[in-house]
């Protein structure tokens, strides 16, 4: 395969997925300023959602405040931010477009149909109107993610597209917990109260895991379970550990094909070990902020090695 | 003058044979199933992303071409004799681009004007000496033939550097086998889907020698900004090929690789839709960025072939357009089976002189130009229109030919009251292989949407039509 098809695949399922994350923070968000002042604090809601999204800098360029309209003009609508949900379904769409070989047609039609639909999309809609936009966002993630695995040859070019949504879903969760871990330090406990609820709950919400954590801890919201989730539970598909499942066995089955592994083979697999057997303690007593900062990091190395070794 | 109209012949109210069925359609379904499958087929193609760019149009960066879903019917007699046509017309071609990057025996017989031939920008010094392997430089024609009467058909032009249009050929019929089956039920249609087989055979039967049993074919594409991308990511996906952009090819010791995620892979055929500037900035244009450094020396050391040829463009030159008929008989001694449109040469004095008398009743178009630009029709221009391009004639006349304005044929198509003859034109494809001449039943019909417009070309509002060669 081309290395520009690899390469393209890769990012449009980047796009796709933060898209979707992007939909899924900003919801929460609003979700959170919606509850009575004390149980929330507005102004930091939209202004971790900036955060998290990882367009501080580009977003405080432009506006002096984060509030629910200037977050919506940024995060959602705004062309030159390279990172908005308009912008990432734009450039997904128009990565698949020079790629559209390598999709099959209902994943091409996914995104071209999505893309048609934002063209008609009015930036100043109700509230009412904007979450049920919100939701689209995450249904066109769905469509995608869901006519690829429906319909694509099992071979490099899905390899690639799983790749990049594993490591685009690795580096969202680690975002959250970056800008939220101060909120799940042991500290925080003894504060108690309705606001750190609201905000645990919230980050669950990010990632779509306030059933799913129900389901698997069978108590109620604690913040150590809830980084445990976020971090080492395999059950967990957006969980740091659980992506690099998927970023380790994709990087294999690309080695296996071409017959050779390297720098990235090993890289993910170091990153996957490491996490292997580790227990949500071990990682607050070396300190929950050091963990998540190495992982960036160690996120973005891999991505630098995959692009070295396959996508040029 | 009352052009031909293919349903109804020379009487408004007749039908000819072939188009029974079509007017019995036309008359008996409801005006609302019409609309209906129409929204359907527009929604279809906005789907799947059938779409062209339009240069300078920045609002409409990608449009859809208008597809109308009444057919163009072909009958069967009336495409053999096309198709013999064509394969003469295609093979002369060929010959002339041997000759004149050869032997030049057309110029020293006097056939055609050496400046003509020499001095034409299209003229490619780089390719004297070197054939294009297996002697064939147009692999893929699409020569555009127009209509006046019930046995009068006319090539308008030689489309022979980088032909477009064939994805329509073959999505129109897909779309029209959803939209009205049972009209396909009543006619013995002529499959237009081998095109993709024949193209994929045509250019793997044309590799270098040495490139084994299973060559390597791509296609390299401008890109994804190009207006014709749709067709090429289509082309290289019915092919099943590589879709590759200059970026992607390197030439190491004159041979041509790809960069795949597995390292460099040999490649052995180029289907290109770039044009001759653009494919080496060693070569040609330095400031191409589309191309790939070292791909001429490649192709003239014989390691790769390149489809079209680099040069044919002298071949669909409007001027030597005008000498076909005499290269015809000059290579196969034969006459020509198809008629050329009368052409005035304007660099010829006297061809000048009664052009510039008759620029009203006149077409005149460049003679390198394509796609519908920088042409004058006489009749439907303005005085002011006129004049403009009369001083544009005068300052270059060797750059302008002139031909009268046919009365070209009509064909019903849908228009904002109902149905009315609309002029039309055929594309049909003509592949070139080392082992045969391949022609796909039927082609792209073109329709011009403006009441009396002649122009068909989509960048300036034509529309296109599903074309049926009648099997029987």
């Amino acid at each position: 395969m081309l290395s520009r098809t690899a390469d393209s695949l890769f990012w449009t399922a980047r796009y796709v997925e933060r898209a979707d994350f992007l939909a899924r923070v900003i919801d929460a968000a609003q979700r959170l300023t919606t509850l009575p002042a004390s149980y929330s604090d507005a102004s930091s809601e939209w202004e971790s959602a900036v955060l998290s999204s990882g367009s501080g800098p580009g977003f405080y360029a432009l506006y002096g405040d984060a509030n629910e309209e200037t977050v919506r003009d940024y995060l959602v609508f705004n062309q030159d931010n390279p990172s908005s949900i308009r912008s990432c379904i734009n450039t997904a769409r128009s990565n698949a477009r020079a790629v559209r070989t390598a999709l099959t047609s209902e994943s091409w039609e996914a995104l071209n149909t999505a893309w048609n639909e934002l063209n008609t999309v009015n930036p100043s809609m109700g509230a009412e109107d904007f979450s049920r936009f919100l939701e689209w966002v995450k249904g066109v993630a769905l469509a995608f993610d869901g006519s690829a695995r429906r319909t694509m040859l099992r071979n490099d070019a899905y390899w690639f597209l799983r790749l990049g949504g594993g490591l685009e879903r690795a580096d969202n969760t680690a975002r959250i917990l970056d800008v939220k871990y101060h909120l799940l330090l042991p500290a925080s406990e003894a504060v108690g109260g309705g606001l750190d609820y609201f905000q645990w709950t919230t980050i669950l919400r990010e990632v779509s895991a306030l059933t799913a954590y129900r389901w698997v801890y069978r108590e109620s919201v604690k913040p150590w379970l809830v980084a445990d989730l976020l971090i080492l539970n395999r059950q967990m598909p957006r969980s740091m550990i659980s992506c690099y499942d998927v970023i380790s066995r994709h990087l294999d089955l690309l080695g296996d094909q071409y017959g050779r592994r390297g720098a990235s083979q090993k890289q993910a697999r170091a990153t996957l070990s490491r996490m292997t057997g580790m227990r949500i303690e071990d990682v607050f007593q070396n300190g929950l902020h050091e963990f998540i900062s190495k992982f960036l990091i160690d996120n973005e190395k891999l991505g630098a090695a995959i692009a070295e070794q396959y996508l040029t | 003058m009352t052009p031909f109209d293919e349903m109804t012949g020379l009487t408004p109210d007749g039908v000819r044979g072939l188009y029974t069925e079509v007017k019995r359609w036309l008359d008996t379904t409801p005006p609302e199933t019409m609309a209906a499958r129409r929204a359907q087929a527009e929604l279809f193609f906005r789907r799947i992303g059938i779409t062209f760019a339009v240069y300078g149009d920045a609002d409409a960066a990608e449009r859809l071409i208008p597809f109308d879903m009444i057919p163009r019917i072909i009958s069967k007699p009336e495409w053999s004799q096309l198709e013999k046509g064509l394969k003469q017309r295609v093979e002369t071609l060929n010959a002339f681009l041997s000759d004149i990057y050869g032997p030049q025996e057309c110029l020293k017989a006097g056939v055609i004007p050496s400046d003509l031939v020499l001095g034409n920008a299209q003229f490619r010094l780089e390719m004297m000496g070197h054939p294009a392997p297996h002697n064939i430089w147009v692999h893929i024609a699409g020569v555009d033939i127009v209509r006046t009467g019930e046995r009068d058909f006319y090539v308008l032009e030689d489309n022979a550097r980088t032909p477009s249009g064939v994805s329509y050929m073959l999505e129109n019929r897909e779309v029209m086998m959803r939209l009205a089956p049972d009209l396909f039920a009543r006619h013995h249609v002529a499959p237009v889907e081998t095109y993709t087989d024949s193209l994929l055979a045509t250019l793997q039967s044309c590799a270098p020698t040495g490139a084994g049993a299973d060559p390597t074919v791509v296609l390299l594409t401008p890109g994804r900004y190009n207006s014709a991308f749709y067709e090429h990511s289509f082309l290289a996906d019915k092919l099943g090929i590589e879709l590759v952009e200059g970026s992607d090819l390197l030439v190491r010791d004159n041979r041509v690789f790809m960069r795949t995620t597995d390292g460099p892979q040999r490649v052995d055929v180029i289907y290109r839709r770039l044009d001759d500037e653009f494919l080496d900035p060693l070569v040609f244009r330095p400031d191409s960025m589309l191309g790939v450094s070292g791909l001429m020396s490649a192709y003239q050391a014989g390691n790769v072939t390149i489809a079209n040829a680099v040069g044919t463009g002298i071949a669909d030159d409007k001027a030597v357009y005008s000498y076909m008929p005499d290269l015809v008989r000059f290579y196969s001694g034969e006459e020509p089976i198809l008629n050329n449109v009368p052409t005035w040469r304007c660099r010829e004095p006297e061809a000048l002189s009664y052009v510039l008398d008759h620029l009203p009743e006149l077409v005149v178009k460049e003679v390198g130009g394509s796609g519908g630009y920088g042409m004058l029709i006489g009749p439907t221009s303005s005085s002011a229109e006129i004049e403009t391009f009369r001083a544009k004639l005068k300052n270059a006349p060797a750059e302008f030919i002139a031909q009268p304005t046919l009365a070209l044929s009509t064909c019903p198509t849908f228009v904002d009251r109902g149905v009315a003859p609309r002029h039309v034109d055929l594309r049909p494809f003509v592949l070139t292989g080392a082992d045969e001449v391949r022609i796909t039943p039927g082609g792209l019909s073109r329709v011009a949407l403006k009441e009396g417009s002649l122009v068909v070309n989509s960048s300036q509002g034509g529309g296109t039509k599903d074309t049926w060669v009648l099997d029987d």
